[in-house]
């Protein structure tokens, strides 16, 4: 059998927390109405039971995506960990409540992350942290500053990437040292990785005079 | 002009007993520095990084005082940041928006301008840096050379009177290297420069070498370079067997 040669190698993406530029409608609406009706959609999702709601639900999202010109196979790509889940957990489910639960539940989840990827790519995170910080004011009064709840909503959405790149570096790492087998090998340098890399953030962020 | 007064940084480190002892990282040091280009060279672990911190309040004097313009590091952190823009050695920590649109916004927020200001001033900064193109691409998606001058952007959209710079050409290769020094070389403001980068170095107005915690040389950048050979060269020798 002829082995496929590999095509050229993908970058990390992750649909969450990339913003694409645009004009179309959804990039125009406020980013406080893509929040609550993403809020309105998952709350929609969670208390109705049935696989109807959930498959025309992921077919408007699917068209909104499409509207906001997110490119198929890359957010396909991007979203391959969360049908990967979406599948386990469904499979389970399947198995212990039947076929239509199992389908309702992943079918739910890769909606949700979706319309969670359309949000972010069709909102500036400059705007998100508006809004989040506007919606945080109540908590100044127990003693939380706004801007640094919006802030960590904003690294939040960064660290997925980084995330993603310390794993693949650890575990390039790993492989190099004939470690892959080892969970070991990966995980302890991925997460040390990752607590270097918040420690260093935190020391630019303050440099930067953003949380003064 | 920023100035330090018999400043002295120490912190706690375990011992191989597992106890804890004070250490100096840094110092007595005083300084005035006023001139436009200031060079630190040293070797790793010498205290450079730790002196470079200092000049904005990111790391305090355990004893002595900072000051910027007469502002205290330890009682006026948020004013002195304001004056004093800090570039890391790894844009990655520093760059923490999804695009460079963004991020550079970030800086600006604190500025308290409308959104639609910010944005111009964001694409104007990036702009200058070249980086106009690419201000909506993925931060991920940018060479480390772009991501060094993103950070670069990001501090100086907010117009700081001087800019440190703790050894911000390290990772990059030969070009961006040279490119960076250049852009560094051009700014109007006062640049404290920590490098590694002798060729840099020399091309300050004055050249601090900082060794085991104290600052071993200030002046001219052409003898202190030739004295910071002599010491790398001797502490070498120590270290063979």
């Amino acid at each position: 059998m002829r082995r496929r040669r590999p095509g050229p190698a993908r970058p990390l993406w992750n649909p969450l927390g990339l913003h694409r530029p645009g004009t179309g409608p959804l990039h125009r609406a406020p980013a406080g109405a893509k929040l609550a009706a993403l809020l309105v959609l998952g709350l929609v999702l969670v208390l109705h039971s049935g696989l109807v709601l959930p498959v025309v639900a992921l077919g408007v999202v699917v068209a909104a995506a499409a509207s906001a010109r997110m490119p198929p196979r890359r957010t396909a790509h991007g979203l391959l960990p969360v049908l990967v889940t979406a599948a386990l957990v469904g499979g389970y489910q399947w198995w212990a409540r039947g076929w239509q639960v199992g389908a309702e539940v992943a079918t739910e989840l890769v909606t949700l992350v979706l319309a969670a990827s359309v949000v972010t790519a069709t909102t500036r995170a400059d705007a998100l942290l508006d809004l989040v910080a506007r919606l945080a004011r109540p908590l100044r009064h127990v003693g939380l500053r706004p801007e640094v709840v919006a802030l960590s909503l904003g690294l939040m959405l960064r660290a997925v990437p980084v995330l993603l790149a310390s794993s693949a570096e650890a575990r390039d790492a790993a492989r190099a040292r004939g470690l892959e087998r080892s969970p070991r090998a990966v995980l302890v340098p991925a997460a040390v990785r990752m607590v270097g890399h918040g420690y260093r953030t935190g020391e630019a962020l303050a440099a930067r005079g953003i949380v003064d | 002009m920023i100035e330090l007064r018999d400043v002295q940084v120490t912190a706690w480190t375990p011992d191989p007993d597992g106890r804890e002892r004070v250490v100096r990282l840094l110092g007595p040091v005083s300084l005035t520095l006023g001139e436009h280009r200031v060079a630190v060279v040293g070797a790793n672990g010498s205290g450079k990084s730790t002196l470079a911190r200092l000049l904005n309040g990111l790391v305090l004097p355990s004893a002595g005082t900072v000051t910027v313009d007469g502002l205290d590091t330890a009682t006026r952190g948020a004013d002195v940041r304001r004056r004093v823009g800090f570039v890391f050695t790894d844009p990655d920590a520093q760059v923490v928006m999804p695009t460079p649109l963004e991020d550079v916004a970030l800086s600006l927020r604190r500025l308290g301008l409308d959104d639609a200001e910010r944005e111009a001033r964001a694409r104007d900064a990036l702009g200058r840096f070249g980086l106009g193109a690419l201000a909506d691409v993925p931060v991920a998606a940018l060479s480390a050379g772009q991501r060094q001058l993103l950070a670069i952007a990001a501090v100086l959209a907010t117009e700081p009177d001087v800019l440190v710079a703790d050894e911000p050409t390290t990772l990059l290769d030969l070009g961006w290297r040279a490119h960076v020094d250049r852009l560094l070389a051009s700014l109007p403001q006062q640049v404290v420069l920590v490098t590694h980068d002798l060729d840099a170095a020399v091309r300050a107005e004055r050249l601090l070498v900082v060794d085991d915690g104290l600052v071993a040389y200030d002046g001219e950048p052409a003898p202190g370079i030739a004295r910071y050979r002599d010491l790398v060269a001797r502490r070498h020798e120590e270290l063979l067997p």
